[in-house]
């Protein structure tokens, strides 16, 4: 067990540092120079404070000289400042995890108490109409891209009935109801390609299980098919659930930029858009390095959780 | 257990017939089965792989899982017929009085759900035990059936248990509600030699403590022998032989019956004796052959067994019954198999070495 996190931890920042490097290279590599971003044009014509400017930040330096800075100053918790507002990237970044972080936490809630009943359902009448209308309708959701859901949702339920704001955000200190009004619709919209896929991983993991002799052995115990699909099968068959979540929490941060977009939400998805149409490229560097730990670290947990789940992998560690 | 009605057998079936439908065709698996079985008797279903056996068990279970499966006939248990019972009253059937202990206690387990649930949760569902109550007959029955320590047993996972040991749990879960009748399908085939013996004893022991009756599938004649009341050997879904053990071991009629006895390695024979196997493969039950089923396989088989297909009649002794017209040992079979014997007949020139090993050749390479 301990042994087990040691590793994950030093897997951890094995990665960081590669994410980091690697963004700050492609940022680097970008077209366009950062002193658009620092001094507007029309200044530029002055050489002598274009030099100083430069000097300042570090410009004029190799590239590794800068990525040493930036790690330095970085592992302290310093990510830099926002060559546009001046404001710390750490900052930015706190203002404005809450909205994505729980955009992302209640879409995965969403979509796994929609996926599971589903699938289960599906898995448990394998062959029927209802198997059929169920696997088809995961197929179609799977080629609904989140903002084409999020433009239907919001015509529907906020123009036409008028249920849900159809933009902006309630921060859930001034409002506990009204933040939820906000962030159903925008969760919603994420949701279906989510449950979509987590539906058939549940359904086809679970069809392998009930073919499984202990489930026979269950069914011959005069247990109910309920109390078999929930309490027996359905736990060896969310080992493939709980990776996808896992890995689909990465996408699912690609997606919250388009969403946060379509709903005018101020999230950090898109304050990476604005970020990467200013050049800004400190503040894409923070977020980028800031939303791949927090990936990485959502997939320690998800390790950790199997050991939870399935006893087997305990005693194999 | 069960108010057995005086006079009437436990379970009686009658000709039950399980067909698999499948995409090349119907599967026949089990072909008319008929036998009754008393209260607190043993049975031995015998007979190689795909003989059924282990279909008709999960028949008279109706464990047979998926909308491709017919079975028909009836299988009376306490006089009742079980085959048209809904789901939920087979529910009310299963644990409580008909109960299974499957073959590979490996994966008949459930691997992420502690032993304590799994020998209780059915005695909790059942007979409204609490879990102070459950955790007792837990224990309970993890000591009767001779688990070491039963207390820390109860917390281990089936992973943590030697595959004796797991066995042993499927049979404290199998025997939790004191069922009537108990179906033991291969129970020690998955098992090493020498814990094989520990769990064929362990279930006779329990069988007589609780004057359960117990239908035990295996295709080793040894496992029966002296452990069963009686015994019936299955061939290609139908019965080719049914009669009490001892008189079965005692003589047996039919060719196949012959076959399996014979295919049993003796360490009293030569070493380099050539393994008596039977010849040939079991049937295609999607189209079985014409006539006996066994006649393609048989030393003694002649024209009227190719073309009709021998009933399961009594022999002189009406507990003792037979499907053969040319049983082993009667005339009619010695003349059948010279005559084959004389034709070069595979299956008779392979009975013929292996009963004369000697003479023939093959020993002391």
């Amino acid at each position: 067990m301990g042994s087990f996190i040691a590793t994950r931890l030093v897997r951890l920042v094995a990665t960081l540092l590669a994410v980091s490097f690697l963004t700050f290279l492609l940022v680097n590599l970008l077209p366009g120079d950062a002193i658009n971003a620092l001094i507007p044009i029309e200044a530029q014509q002055d050489q002598e404070y274009v030099a100083q400017v430069r000097a300042e930040w570090g410009l004029d330096d190799p590239m590794l000289v800068r990525y040493g800075k930036w790690l330095g100053d970085a592992v302290r918790g310093d990510l830099g400042d926002s060559i546009v507002t001046s404001r710390a990237v750490s900052s930015e970044i706190a203002h404005r995890i809450p909205v994505t972080g729980e955009l992302m936490i209640v879409t995965v809630i969403f979509s796994v108490l929609l996926a599971v009943p589903l699938g289960v359902m599906s898995a448990y009448r394998e062959g029927s109409r209802l198997d059929q209308f169920i696997s088809g309708g995961a197929q179609f959701a799977l080629s609904v891209p989140g903002f084409v859901a999020g433009l239907l949702f919001i015509y529907v339920f906020a123009m036409k009935l008028g249920w849900f704001p159809a933009t902006g955000w309630t921060r859930i200190s001034n409002s506990i109801s009204g933040n939820l009004m906000t962030v159903t619709l925008p969760a919603l919209s994420l949701s279906v390609i989510e449950v979509a896929v987590y539906t058939r991983v549940v359904r086809s993991d679970l069809v392998t299980t009930l073919k499984e002799d202990y489930i026979l052995s269950a069914r011959s115990k005069g247990l109910r098919d309920g109390f078999i699909l929930f309490r027996h099968a359905l736990r060896p068959s969310s080992l493939t659930l709980i990776t996808v979540v896992g890995l689909n929490i990465g996408l699912l941060l690609g997606g919250t930029v388009v969403v946060e977009f379509l709903f005018a939400l101020p999230g950090l998805g898109k304050r990476l858009l604005d970020a990467i149409f200013q050049r800004d490229f400190m503040m894409v560097q923070g977020i980028t390095v800031f939303v791949a730990m927090v990936y990485v670290v959502v997939n320690t947990l998800v390790d950790l959780v199997y050991l939870v789940v399935d006893p087997r992998i305990r005693k194999a560690d | 257990m069960a108010d057995n009605v005086a006079g009437s057998p436990l379970l009686e079936v009658d000709d039950l017939r399980t067909t698999f439908t499948i995409p090349a065709g119907d599967v026949k698996a089990v072909r008319g089965v008929s036998f009754s079985l008393e209260q607190g008797r043993t049975l031995g279903i015998v007979g190689e792989s795909g003989s059924g056996k282990t279909v008709l068990a999960r028949s008279i279970m109706r464990l047979n899982l998926g909308s491709n499966v017919t079975t028909t006939g009836t299988a009376a248990f306490n006089g009742s017929d079980v085959l048209t019972r809904s789901p939920g009253e087979m529910r009310e059937l299963w644990g409580t009085e008909m109960a299974m202990v499957f073959q590979d206690p490996m994966t008949s387990l459930n691997p992420l759900v502690r032993v304590q649930r799994q020998v209780t949760e059915h005695l909790c569902r059942h007979l409204n035990l609490n879990r102070a109550e459950a955790r007792q007959a837990a224990v309970d029955l993890l000591r009767e059936v001779r688990i070491p320590d039963p207390e820390t047993r109860l917390r281990s996972f089936p992973h943590e248990l030697s595959g004796g040991m797991r066995q042993r749990v499927c049979i404290a879960v199998a025997l939790a509600c004191e069922p009537s009748l108990l179906f033991a399908d291969e129970p020690t085939t998955a098992l090493d030699v020498t814990v094989q013996h520990q769990i064929l004893n362990l279930l006779s022991r329990e069988q007589t403590d609780r004057e359960m009756a117990m239908v035990l599938v295996t295709h080793d004649l040894g496992v029966v022998a002296g452990r069963t009341d009686d015994t019936m050997v299955m061939y290609a879904g139908t019965v080719v032989e049914h009669a009490p053990t001892a008189s079965l071991f005692a003589d047996m009629r039919h060719p196949y019956s012959e076959a399996l006895m014979r295919s049993i390695p003796r360490t009293s024979l030569p070493s380099h004796t050539r393994l008596a196997a039977i010849t040939g493969r079991p049937p295609d039950l999607i189209d079985p052959p014409s006539g006996c089923a066994f006649s393609p396989r048989c030393p003694y088989v002649q024209d009227q067994c190719v073309n009709e297909e021998p009933p399961l009649v009594e022999t002189d002794d009406p507990a003792h019954r037979l499907a053969c017209w040319t049983p082993v040992g009667s005339p009619e079979a010695r003349a059948a198999f010279e005559k084959n014997l004389a034709a070069g007949l595979q299956q008779a020139v392979a009975v013929d070495i292996s009963a004369a090993p000697s003479s023939t050749g093959g020993v002391d390479g």
